[in-house]
């Protein structure tokens, strides 16, 4: 079972959260000229990196608030958790 | 290479059974060779395998880095089906059945494939047209599928719940009769044991560092036990694709997730088919020893971890117990988790790279091990013309690009989500 810390909730389990993927990928800027590469790079490819990932989860049965977490991809070890408007 | 058969049992029995062949030899690595396969599982075996028997390429290398068929080949609940409705799907898996039926006499070594017919339960009303839709769709590309109503289901899985106050009451279901389970070591085994005795070199305990890329063409692969001169080289490697891909530095349109299964304690038999829950993601099925064997959802978190949290298998279980409420009575015997190389549209890729002589098999999700020997025959033939078969076609790593995805399952690209 995990325990990830909430940034406004405090320690709760992982029954309350929703993993929302990889907190690194940028939606390429509105406006500009986006590239077929850039796109895909976007909605397709990942990284995945075995060791330290930035990852997005959302504090889904408890304030439902969207959260960064940095976590240990192979031995699940959670390091930092920020507000999802905060860089980690 | 000594053949198994009746006769040479009973000859070695006269000898207590000291004097069989090794099956396969521990080969060290040699300096140079064809074609190097990366991953010593499945895919990587039989990849072997048919570049060896069907296209004459035996100087091949397989290089592992822990033990022959120790990741996701020996972590399998050993499903096999086609029961897809998108026609890629259903025609390379169909291949694969074909391939399953043979593999025992093919490869000389039981596989104890057991086509006992695996059961998609319904429990709705809508349900029931999309798994007519998809009996339809895999009937015309020649795939068995036979739709059953209620009664019919309870004919076969009486121990299913079919009282009246369910949450998710049983409508019918979608069955592939051809469909089962195989003895998944044994499909490494035969594998190893047929390439090894037409050449291939097994190399475990040896671990890819890196590779020489000059001017985009692959010519060397680096390993902790030594550099490896070679023009081809295959990736077969499942979950640990992004790893591999990162020293490429490639990034590819795969995850790496977690997936676990366990099995209960043996008991007499009960279920003779692959049944699948409908209102959820659970599947069951009976071993040979008796203990039920069973799955469901992935972790849903980005893990290498090859170990699993509690709440996906209480939540996994919870479905069991819902469907077939006799399994709460059983004590579990073993859990244990997989790394799943998950890709973006939940299809696999086949295909050749951007790399002259990288060659990528990838993207398994849920369903490797079914796919082993299609999977094997298609990659050699890519790895041995330099282009793909038509069954791999689909499989294509551009599809992201052009937008020809897989979707089978309608996930989008958080093929993740539970």
């Amino acid at each position: 079972m995990l325990h990830i810390k909430c940034p406004h909730c405090g320690m709760r389990s992982q029954n309350e959260f929703s993993y929302g993927g990889d907190a690194t990928v940028k939606r390429p800027e509105l406006n500009k000229e986006v590239s077929d590469q850039d796109w895909d790079n976007f909605v397709y490819n990942r990284k995945s990196l075995r060791g330290k990932h930035k990852e997005l989860w959302q504090h889904i049965s408890g304030c439902r608030q969207w959260i960064k977490v940095e976590r240990d991809t192979a031995t699940h070890e959670i390091f930092k958790t920020v507000k999802a408007n905060e860089d980690i | 290479m000594q053949k198994y058969s009746i006769f040479n049992l009973i000859k070695n029995a006269f000898s207590g059974h000291q004097n069989w062949d090794l099956a396969w030899k521990d080969a060290t690595p040699k300096k140079e060779y064809d074609v190097v396969i990366i991953g010593g599982g499945g895919h990587g075996l039989a990849t072997a395998y048919y570049l060896a028997k069907e296209h004459n390429i035996t100087n091949v290398a397989i290089i592992e880095k822990g033990w022959l068929g120790g990741g996701n080949m020996g972590r399998n609940t050993t499903i096999i089906r086609s029961n897809y409705m998108y026609d890629d799907n259903a025609m390379f898996s169909e291949f694969g059945m074909d391939l399953w039926r043979k593999m025992s006499q093919d490869l000389n070594y039981n596989v104890m494939f057991s086509p006992r017919g695996i059961i998609n339960l319904a429990h709705s009303d809508a349900q029931m047209n999309i798994f007519t839709r998809r009996g339809n769709s895999m009937r015309l590309n020649g795939i068995d599928a036979v739709l059953l109503n209620r009664e019919e289901v309870k004919e076969i899985i009486p121990m299913a719940d079919f009282s009246d106050n369910v949450r998710f009451p049983i409508f019918g279901g979608l069955m592939q009769p051809s469909a089962g389970t195989a003895r998944h070591d044994a499909v490494a085994w035969g594998y190893a044991r047929q390439a090894d005795s037409m050449g291939v070199d097994i190399i475990q305990n040896c671990e890819v560092t890196g590779f020489d890329v000059v001017s985009g063409k692959i010519q060397g692969v680096r390993t902790s036990r030594g550099d490896i001169k070679v023009k081809k080289i295959g990736l077969c490697v499942a979950g640990s694709t992004n790893s591999l891909a990162e020293k490429l530095n490639m990034t590819l349109p795969v995850e790496t997730h977690l997936l676990q299964a366990c099995v209960s304690e043996p008991v007499k038999p009960v279920l003779d088919r692959v049944v699948t829950f409908g209102a959820g993601h659970f599947y069951i099925s009976q071993s040979d020893k008796g203990e039920m064997v069973m799955g469901g959802d992935l972790d849903g978190y980005n893990s290498y971890a090859q170990r699993g949290n509690l709440p996906t298998l209480q939540h996994v279980l919870t479905e069991g117990i819902a469907m077939m409420p006799f399994l709460s009575k059983l004590k579990m015997l073993r859990t244990w988790g997989g790394i799943m190389d998950m890709s973006m549209d939940g299809s696999p890729i086949i295909d050749k790279t951007h790399i002259e002589g990288l060659y990528l098999n990838c993207g398994w999700c849920y369903g490797g091990f079914k796919a082993t020997p299609a999977s094997g025959w298609t990659f050699a033939h890519t790895i041995a013309q330099d282009r793909v078969h038509k069954l791999n076609a689909g499989y294509s790593l551009n599809r992201f690009n052009t937008g020809h995805l897989l979707d089978e399952k309608g996930l989008g690209t958080k093929t993740w989500i539970s």
